[in-house]
């Protein structure tokens, strides 16, 4: 518990808006390029994930997901307040299920129409 | 690591702006056709004017591939009456929303929409777009037409709104501006319109712009100019922390088009309607929980103990089975649909929703919360283009909600989605997620004024066109964005054709030049949020639902003290911010727009929701016209027009005669 300790200004709100995977994102910036409202900075460091430098103005298009060459590098997320609100109940089982808990159910793998 | 302060921690020092910084230094660009706005009707006339062989180039404040109201995608493309199985006219359609407005829209956008609508869809296809069931996904389905493969909403007879599988659209409409040369600009900020030199002169003949990167200044210079930008949803809401999220309109709807026009010159009409903002963005995450309305319409509502909401048609009856909630009820002509940008619609016109009453009921506990989507009552054709094609299609409905539930192991075939938790009053509205009370009452949205264009869509000034749906008296949304982009280009295009080359003038562009710096300039002002929930203040405050002479010049007060201090004095640290900081000044003389024209219209009036306390008579019938106002020389000039302007002199009686002679 030694790191050292910054003064920082509170972390903005929303805090993310988007999460990057490191093991996956190779710090190509195509989704820094193509972002509506200049969300994403470049890393300083190549190669790296962008930085996410103004989550608030995120309209969360999910654009930059979308623009991404590797799947699974960017994962939208939407603010806590409105993950929290997306609930949904199995009608056989009347078991309940939220964006975002823990033991998610296995994914629905069917692709969008089209 | 993905955030900032992630990144601080991890490494003790600040990162470095990543762009190379040059306040100031001036780029010029020449063209034939400027275009200001690269959403998707900005792109449309950008592309029709380079198919007309002229060079086209479009200045854009995000990035043009994916920037926009319309860069998220669309699932339902409206007024493609011309299509091969519509039951519609371009007269029904122009004369149900005319009727619907008792007036107060631009019928003469919507008369050209209507007969260019569908030609701009079926453009959107040899772009890319899927517009029709070539699969034959939905084969059978009572919403498809099976020789075309067209798949309708809304009205399954009548067949004028059409489902389209969009979520990529501003991708393909991209590739093609690309495609035919036209010369994008990304991230640029406009800060004023050029004209030509002479005082005041009335030709516009370019525009500067601030890259919000680099900080660099730009000249553009062009023998027409197209506007097509979006709205300006800053100007009475300004909380982006709670709604940026949840709102239609993203962070760079600040009014940017309108104040260009305003500062110079350019005539505005009805900018004194506003409405309740529904969509604010104070709900939920666009499309993220159960409704029954737009994207979801039909869409089968139960209660806790699954108990299934009735239907009602637009008089009020019962709607009997499924099919009836997609068909027009005994004494309609056709439903007109949802989301065309208008805000009242006669009961003839109007949609099959959830019962009106429902809050009534809910408190007395005939349906007992939370409310759910049961998709599972629907015929798989009607569940899966609900869930699957409509969302998943829609703009800010791919990843952020048919990607990211269907990963979480959302499954329409099992599931219940459930609707917000609210009080009985926030179901009165069948968009649950949108819930209209959570929405501050006093913060209102501009309805429908905009900039008053003839039948060329050209403003008063000589080169300045208009194609929008946000900014443009009588656009809609989507589809009517690319619709009026494309004609608006074509008509820019055919007078850049004989138009003299362009003269600048460099007083005008040194001005602007110097006016755009001022807050990198200066190292401790207050910031341009701070600042836009100042403006955002003064407009609930002085221009809110009810207005008075005396008010709203105090409030046109507060702006200019606003401009003249706290934000003649902002700080900018980086060309981002500068970029907002311009945006606020925009946002401003929106304001001041808005706060003109009310003034001016010295009575109340109920389709503008416009409520005068010093003038409360509703709808006095001298007052049943439209009011035009403009900036001649520094004061404000204003006039009236009748309703129906567009079918007087100078113009043709008819639609059609005046549509025929313009196209």
């Amino acid at each position: 518990m030694s790191e050292k300790v910054f003064m920082v200004p509170n972390p903005p709100t929303p805090n993310r808006a988007v999460a990057f995977n490191p093991e996956i994102c190779t710090g190509c910036n195509r989704c820094v390029e193509v972002c509506p409202t200049d969300v994403l900075m470049p890393n300083p460091e190549k190669k790296q994930p962008p930085l996410v430098l103004y989550p608030e103005e995120c309209w969360y298009c999910g654009g930059c997901v979308e623009e991404c060459p590797r799947s699974g590098a960017i994962t939208m997320l939407h603010p806590v307040s409105q993950r929290i609100s997306v609930n949904w109940k199995r009608k056989d089982t009347g078991e309940l299920f939220r964006l975002g808990m823990q033991n998610p159910p296995p994914p629905n793998t069917r692709p969008p129409s089209g | 690591m993905s955030t900032w302060h992630e990144y601080v921690r991890k490494t003790g020092s600040l990162p470095a702006w990543p762009y190379p910084v040059n306040y100031g230094k001036i780029n010029e660009v020449a063209s034939d056709v400027l275009v200001i706005g690269g959403g998707v009707a900005g792109l449309q006339a950008a592309i029709a004017a380079a198919r007309m062989g002229l060079k086209a180039c479009v200045l854009e404040r995000g990035h043009a591939k994916r920037s926009g109201a319309g860069g998220a995608g669309v699932d339902h493309w409206h007024g493609a009456v011309t299509n091969p199985c519509s039951r519609v006219t371009p007269e029904m359609y122009t004369r149900a929303c005319y009727e619907s407005m008792r007036g107060y829209t631009g019928t003469h956008v919507r008369y050209i929409i209507t007969k260019e609508s569908w030609d701009t869809l079926l453009e959107c296809e040899k772009m890319g777009v899927q517009i029709r069931d070539v699969r034959d996904e939905f084969k059978g389905a009572p919403f498809r037409d099976e020789a075309t493969k067209l798949m309708f909403a809304y009205d399954y007879r009548n067949r004028h709104v059409i489902r389209v599988w969009g979520y990529n659209i501003k991708v393909k409409v991209y590739e093609e501006a690309v495609r035919l040369g036209v010369n994008i600009f990304n991230r640029m900020m406009p800060t004023g319109l050029l004209t030509a030199p002479g005082k005041g002169s009335k030709r516009v003949v370019g525009a500067t712009a601030v890259d919000t990167r680099t900080g660099e200044f730009y000249v553009f210079r062009a023998k027409a100019t197209v506007i097509a930008t979006g709205g300006t949803g800053r100007l009475y809401d300004f909380a982006p922390e709670v709604t940026a999220a949840a709102s239609m309109g993203n962070m760079n709807s600040a009014g940017a088009g309108e104040a260009l026009g305003w500062k110079a010159g350019a005539e505005f009409v009805c900018m004194e309607a506003t409405y309740p903002a529904r969509l604010a963005g104070y709900g939920y995450a666009p499309y993220s929980m159960a409704n029954a309305h737009n994207t979801y319409h039909g869409t089968p509502i139960v209660d806790a103990e699954g108990k299934e909401v009735p239907w009602v048609d637009a008089f009020n009856r019962p709607v009997k089975d499924l099919a009836g909630r997609f068909l027009p009820a005994e004494g309609q002509e056709f439903i007109l649909g949802e989301g065309i940008g208008i805000s009242r619609y006669l009961p003839q016109y109007r949609n099959n929703e959830l019962i009106h009453d429902l809050p009534e009921r809910i408190r007395r506990g005939e349906f007992k919360l939370p409310l759910y989507a049961d998709f599972t009552r629907l015929p798989e054709t009607e569940r899966r283009c609900i869930f699957g094609m409509m969302v998943g299609n829609e703009g800010k409905t791919r990843i952020p909600i048919y990607d990211t539930m269907t990963r979480a192991g959302f499954d329409p075939e099992k599931d219940l989605f459930q609707a917000p938790v609210a009080p009985p009053e926030g179901y009165v509205h069948p968009n649950f997620w949108a819930v209209g009370v959570h929405t501050p009452p006093t913060i209102r949205m501009l309805g429908g004024g905009g900039y008053l264009v003839d039948w060329d869509l050209r403003t008063n000034l000589e080169g300045l066109y208009v194609g929008a749906g946000g900014n443009l008296f009588g656009g809609g949304c989507h589809g009517e964005s690319h619709t009026t982009g494309r004609y608006a280009g074509r008509h820019a295009a055919r007078y850049a054709m004989t138009a003299p080359e362009p003269a600048i003038d460099r007083h005008q562009v040194e001005a602007e030049r110097e006016a755009a710096y001022r807050a990198i300039r200066q190292s401790d002002g207050y910031g341009w949020k701070e600042i836009n929930a100042a403006i955002a203040r003064i407009m609930r405050d002085y221009c809110g639902q009810y207005k008075s002479e005396a008010t709203l010049k105090l409030g046109l007060r507060l702006l200019n003290e606003l401009k003249t201090t706290e934000l003649a004095h902002a700080h900018a640290a980086n060309p981002h911010e500068l970029g907002r900081l311009l945006e606020c000044h925009s946002i401003i003389t929106v304001g001041e727009m808005v706060m003109l024209a009310s003034l001016e219209r010295e009575a109340s009036n109920s389709i503008l929701d416009f409520h005068r306390l010093d003038y409360p008579e509703m709808d006095p019938p001298e007052w049943e016209k439209l009011i035009a106002i403009r900036l001649d020389d520094g004061r404000v000039r204003a006039r009236y027009l009748p309703l129906d302007f567009h079918l007087r002199e100078p113009y043709e009686p008819s639609y059609e005669d005046n549509y025929r002679k313009h196209a």
